[in-house]
This record gives C-alpha cells, structure tokens and sequence, in this order.
C-alpha cells in the first residue's frame, strides 16, 4: 500500500512539467559535481523560468483573443499571427511534461547521433531545441503517442533534427565564414538553404550587398520587444478600425476608446512576449551549459552549432536587405492568401528580422545583391505559406491565434503530422529508429573519405 | 561586478556569449557575475560591463565607457583580447 502510494506520488510530481524541468536542471547540475548551494539555486531558479513563462502566456493570450475575435468579425477568416515564444507558452500548458522529457533526451540524443553518425554537429541553441521539442510533443501527442514511445520517438527524431539541420546548412556556412569550425543551429534552415540556392541561380554577376551604403538606423528593430510593439499596434490598429469602433467598444473595450484599447493590447503582446523571454532564459540557463559540458566532453570532434545572428556580422548589409525582402514576401504572401479565402498569415516582424536577414546573409554569399533580395523575398514567401499547411497537424493548438513561424518548424511538422495521418505509430517509431540506424552503418561501413569532406553532410 | 552579454532576444548569440566570457574570466583570473539579456531590457544600471555585436551597439542607449563591442562573436579570441584590454584600461 505505502508503496503504491508513494509510486502515485512520484507520477504526480512528473506530471507538473515545471517541477521536471527543475529535476532535468538538477541532475544536470549533479553531473557536472556543481557544489551544494549551486544545485539548489539552479533548480529553483529553473523551476522559476517556467512558472515565469506561464505567467507570461496569460498575459500574451489576454491580447491575443481579442484579435482573434476583432479579425473574425472584420475580415469574417482566422487570422495567424505567427510568433514561436506565443505559441510554445500556450502550448506547454497541455504539453509541459512530454515537451520537457523530449527536448531533456532530445539533447541526449543528439550527442549519440554526433558521437556513431557522419553528423559530427552540436545544437547550441538551447531555446530553439525548447521549441522544436514542444512542436514534437504536441504533434505527435494529437497523433496518440503516448509514455515512453512518446517520448523515446520524439527525443530520436528532435536529436536527429539537431545534427541533420546545421550539417544542411554548412556548404553555405563554409561560404560566408570563410571556415568550417562553426555551424549553424537556428530554425529557418529550410528557409536560408532555399536562399542560398536561389542565390546561386540568380545572382551571377550581381555585387555583394557589402558594396551598398545602407542606412544604418533601422538596427532598432534588432530590439525584439519594440519590433513586435510596432508590428502589433499596426495590425491591431487595422484590425480594430475594419471591425469598427462600436464593435469592439460594446465586446472587448467595456466603453474605453477602441484605439486607445488597440494600442494597449498591442503592447501588453509586446509585455507577454518579453515575460515569455524572461522565463526561457532561466530555464535554458542551467540546462544549456550543462549539456554544452557534456558535449565537449563526449564528442570533441564535433563542431558546435550556434544561433542565427553569427553571420550577421559577415554581410550586415545583407542583414538588413534580407529583412525588408522576406517582409515584402510576407505581405505579397498575405495578399495571396487573402485572395485565396485561406487562413490568413500576418508577416511578424520577429521570424522576418531574424530568419529573413539570415536568408538575406546566404542568398548574398552565392548570389550577392540580386541573390539576397530574391532568396529573402522567397524565404518570406515560405514563411507564410508553411504555417498554413502546418495548423491541421497541431489539434486544437492550431486554433489559438498564433503558431510556430520559422521554416523548420513547417517542414518537419508537416512531414510529421502527415506521417502519424498516414501510417500506425509503430510504424512512425520504426522508421525514426530506422533513420538513425542506417546513419550508424553508413558511418561504420562507407569509406572514410578525406578528413575535410567527411562531414559534408 | 558584473558583465551583462547582450543581443537581439536575448536567448541564443548571448548567452554563447556568455559562457565565452566566463571562460575568459578564468584565464585571466578575474571575478565577475555574467549574466546575458535582450537589447529591451538592458540599462546602465543593470550592469558594470556590457559585451554585445557591432550590430546592436547602435540601437544600445548605454554609457560607451561601459560596452565592450565585439566584431566577430564567435570569435573567442576578440573576446579575450578586448576583455583584457578592458581591465587594463580601469
């Protein structure tokens, strides 16, 4: 009896996701024999993280309903606006457990499939692993995965994830770092290599974009909380003025001015978005270093993949470029799908400055001015149009107003989600396992090729 | 003291940057918290130092005597050198 009861005990302490992401920070702590004191600050302040993040979810979702609302009655279609930190926030409300178990042995996997395969890359973008994890898990959880094959499937398929994406894109990291130490660990892959190859189409003959005299005072936008501030009080502000002033002062305003109303909800999205970031900081501050640790340790060899803004610096006009073409593509994508009656994507200012300027950064390096503006504008394209394939797969979450935005989350959750419509889940588990198995013999069986090509990918 | 790496969202470029500059604080023997933040959030109160790109040092609304700017950051040895030159100077 005593047993039983504290075994029901344990299994209710494991289902509060943010009490097992302070377990997973512990034990990282434990195995790296941090001192006492250290351990206990870690974990807390990590159990804190996600507390913080859920706090900011409320926030978030208390200007995001409204819009959704308000965009309904004006435009009579679901509006989207695409933001990662929104979408995992609400997410991890129903599936905090599974995402936190998936991106903790996710991370472990990855250091296997480095360690046994030709993938010789580590993800470093500890919250770009927090958000892939949390798309698995919800996508595979609406395809009915559940308790360890939920998890053993989804932590092989995400550590697979994390050393397939950055060896994709390192031919063209090779071409703007002038090296091969480094890679790249961010979600818009599909998006940059897409770029890059349109580059290469495009652009013979045209100059880098390093020759242009840019303007250099829209870095402003860099700062996340003022970009998605602006881009929200315009969308909510259109919203607001289509719906009409007595709409929205009889349902949502209670009587206040409707733009006054428009301009604070945009920015409480801003507040929601900037205690979400709060939060995914500390909870990624104990765990990233450790599993950092871990991989030095255990796969030397490997090189380390790290986030986006790194090539910034190798073509900063080209950052710049990137940003207003993928946006532009954004918009054109937007009128589109208007025109179409579909959902409509909203162009986020966030997944275009970052994946967009990134984009703009590959399609320079293989096809200088023409490339960038050409690979962004199809980069923008993307982003719009995967989202809209990607909302059916994600269940009930696909109705919250907001989903995940860069590239890689659209291929791999629509690959994912259209697998688990198709095919039983043993079969999905199989193949996975499958994948990484044959990874393994071709490393162990193919020749070894010359030291500066084997990791080609 | 404390040195606060900063960029864009505060999530990935900084706190790499972080963990650089922890361990460029151990080769040169020097104490310090680091800790790493969004371009948002960071004023000259919160921070002795504050290490971030060239990029975003533009849009930074701090006392230059307190930044460190880096050109490459990925480059751990820019990172060493200027945090050197940094404690030499004051």
């Amino acid at each position: 009896m005593f047993t039983q009861n504290l075994l029901q005990f344990v299994v209710d302490v494991l289902k509060v996701p943010s009490i097992l992401v302070g377990l997973v920070a512990c034990f990282g702590l434990i195995a790296q024999k941090k001192p006492f004191p250290d351990v206990i600050k870690g974990t807390v302040k990590t159990i804190l993280g996600f507390l913080v993040l859920a706090g900011g979810a409320t926030v978030l979702v208390g200007s995001l309903t409204p819009l959704g609302d308000i965009f309904k009655h004006a435009f009579d279609v679901q509006g989207i606006i695409p933001n990662n930190e929104a979408m995992v926030s609400i997410a991890l409300a129903k599936y905090g457990a599974p995402t936190t178990m998936i991106m903790a042995f996710g991370m472990v996997a990855n250091i296997v499939v480095a360690r046994f395969t030709r993938l010789k890359y580590i993800y470093l973008s500890g919250h770009a692993t927090f958000y892939m994890a949390c798309m698995i898990a919800i996508i595979l959880s609406v395809a009915g995965f559940e308790g360890v094959q939920l998890i053993y499937t989804g932590s092989l398929l995400l550590g697979i994830l994390m050393a397939t994406f950055p060896a994709i894109a390192q031919p063209y990291m090779r071409k703007i770092i002038g090296g091969d130490h480094v890679a790249l660990a961010h979600t818009g892959t599909i998006g940059y290599v897409l770029s890059g190859w349109i580059g290469s189409l495009v652009g013979k003959g045209s100059k880098s974009t390093e020759e242009m005299n840019m303007p250099k005072n829209l870095s402003f936008l860099r700062d996340s909380t003022i970009s998605i501030s602006l881009t929200m009080m315009i969308i909510y502000l259109i919203l607001s003025v289509s719906a009409g002033k007595e709409y929205v002062e009889a349902n949502f305003s209670h009587g206040q001015n409707y733009l006054v109303y428009s301009f604070i909800q945009a920015i409480t999205f801003a507040a929601g978005v900037f205690i979400i970031l709060q939060g995914v900081r500390l909870i990624l501050a104990e765990i990233v270093p450790a599993f950092t640790g871990f991989s030095e340790k255990l796969v030397p060899d490997a090189r380390p993949a790290l986030d986006c803004p790194i090539v910034f610096p190798y073509a900063p006009n080209a950052v710049l470029v990137g940003f207003i073409s993928s946006f532009v593509g954004g918009l054109v994508g937007l009128f589109v799908l208007g025109q179409l009656h579909w959902v409509l994507i909203l162009p986020g200012v966030v997944p275009h400055f970052f994946c967009g300027a990134t984009a703009g950064v590959f399609g320079n390096a293989t096809g200088g001015k023409r490339g960038a503006i050409c690979g962004a504008f199809a980069h923008g394209l993307l982003i719009t149009f995967l989202p809209v394939a990607l909302l059916p797969v994600l269940g009930q979450i696909g109705l919250t107003n907001t989903t995940f935005s860069d590239t890689d989350f659209g291929v791999t959750g629509i690959l994912l989600g259209n697998m688990a419509h198709f095919m039983d889940k043993g079969t999905i588990t199989m193949i996975i396992t499958g994948i990484f198995g044959l990874l393994v013999i071709y490393n162990f069986m193919a020749k070894k090729k010359a030291p500066a090509e084997t990791n080609a990918g | 003291m404390k040195i606060m790496a900063v960029c864009g969202s505060g999530l990935g470029s900084s706190f790499m940057m972080e963990m650089n500059i922890k361990k460029v604080l151990k080769t040169i023997g020097v104490e310090a918290e680091v800790e790493h933040s969004d371009l948002g959030s960071v004023t000259p109160d919160v921070a002795d130092i504050f290490v971030m790109a060239k990029d975003i040092a533009y849009s930074a609304n701090l006392p230059e005597q307190k930044v460190i700017i880096i050109n490459n950051i990925i480059d751990l040895k820019e990172v060493e050198q200027k945090i050197r030159e940094y404690f030499e100077k004051n």
